[in-house]
């Protein structure tokens, strides 16, 4: 049978000893960054829960829109540099977050057009 | 046509015809493929978690009040920190993942096996945790709870007081009438759950049930993977695409994690 993983023409196979040395200092960059946002959530999860500032409160909004903004950057880290998604070229990169840009605006379609359900108990 | 469609073409024609569709090995872009559906998959979980604690958010648990204990620490209440220890491992095995790419990258067999070693350590690692956690939400608080009629739970504490979702401690006769009148619930699975609604427990099982069997056959692709380094298999092929293709599976594991953790304890 014929190999399927013939990489001759894929980016960055492989790489010389000056690169990796600027590749791992990224690497190690990103780790602290991933870190510190955990922490920070973490602290805001102990400190800020739900109970604290109470449930009514817009400052728990402002608290859970945090939240999101916070995963999304970790989640954006983690796909462009440890998945090397940003290394790749720019129509694999759409062709693969296009599905998702459709998702998130399928569901907050959901959310505010078709779920008065929820609150109608 | 159809006999256009059915003709078997090569893969070397295909991938191999001087370019490859986005720059990428065939086994890559199929790896990607897979994970944009299974990430859509954990997307319909989460989306299903996050209408259902709107709906009945009055007697939503708090996983804060949930989630508190720590191994070898008993009668402190550590919120979320177990949480974080577990968040911590699986980013940190992400760590060393991608620097086992690096190291194929330069065709260095020994960095490979010692970054791709340490990866499937911290994966077993998680899984333990994992293994902890499900016990602990299983055999629940330790003097149980007292289900009330609006739904939501009142703990029982060491001197029989309760402790109500609010925070109010209640005691003496009022206490008594409350037990009385209702019931008794210890722990929590898929038939009940004393820290709340029912749906929590079905969600943290489901949700993290089915992270976790991710995680396992990672750790076991992974193992398979650390065992062809070792032999020398991809040194031989000249690239160590595999170990970036496992990679691409196990950084989703991370990320997927990084949601789990926000929609499920924090927010």
């Amino acid at each position: 049978m014929e190999r399927d993983d013939i990489i001759e023409y894929s980016l960055d196979a492989h790489h010389s000893e000056e690169e990796g040395k600027k590749i791992r200092k990224k690497i190690w960059m990103v780790t602290l960054i991933l870190t510190v946002v955990t922490t920070v959530e973490v602290v805001m999860g102990i400190f800020l829960s739900k109970t604290v500032v109470g449930a009514d409160s817009g400052v728990w909004t402002a608290i859970k829109l945090a939240y999101i903004g916070l995963t999304l950057l970790k989640a954006g880290y983690i796909v462009m540099v440890f998945m090397h998604l940003g290394d790749e070229r720019k129509w694999l990169r759409y062709l693969i977050i296009a599905p998702y840009i459709g998702f998130i605006c399928y569901l907050l379609f959901i959310l505010f057009g078709e779920a008065s359900w929820i609150t109608m108990g | 046509m159809a006999s256009e469609a059915s003709k078997a073409i090569d893969a070397k024609v295909l991938w191999g015809g001087g370019r490859s569709p986005f720059s990428v090995s065939y086994g890559k872009m199929m790896m990607w493929f897979f994970l944009i559906s299974d990430a859509l998959t954990f997307g319909g979980f989460l989306g299903a978690l996050g209408f259902m604690r709107i709906k009945f958010a009055d007697v939503w648990p708090v996983s804060e009040q949930v989630f508190f204990h720590f191994p070898f620490v008993h009668h402190t209440h550590l919120p979320l920190l177990y949480v974080a220890f577990m968040t911590f491992i699986l980013i940190v095995s992400s760590v060393t993942m991608v620097l086992a790419v690096e190291a194929g990258h330069r065709m260095n067999k020994k960095d490979v096996t010692k970054w791709l070693a340490l990866t499937v350590l911290g994966g077993a690692i998680f899984l333990g945790s994992q293994a902890w956690e499900w016990s602990t939400f299983i055999s629940g608080s330790e003097y149980g709870s007292y289900r009330l009629a609006d739904g939501t739970t009142a703990t029982l504490l060491e001197d029989g007081n309760l402790e109500m979702k609010s925070g109010d401690i209640v005691s003496g006769a009022q206490a008594d009438q409350i037990k009385a009148e209702s019931e008794f619930v210890q722990g929590a699975n898929l038939h009940r759950n004393e820290y709340g609604h029912q749906l929590y427990a079905d969600f943290f099982f489901f949700i993290t049930g089915f992270h976790g069997t991710h995680v396992l056959s990672g750790v076991i692709l992974n193992f398979i993977i650390l065992l062809n380094v070792l032999k020398g298999v991809y040194q031989k092929r000249g690239h160590y695409e595999m170990v970036e293709k496992a990679g691409l599976y196990w950084h989703f594991i991370d990320l997927v994690w990084v949601f789990v953790f926000t929609f499920f304890y924090l927010i």
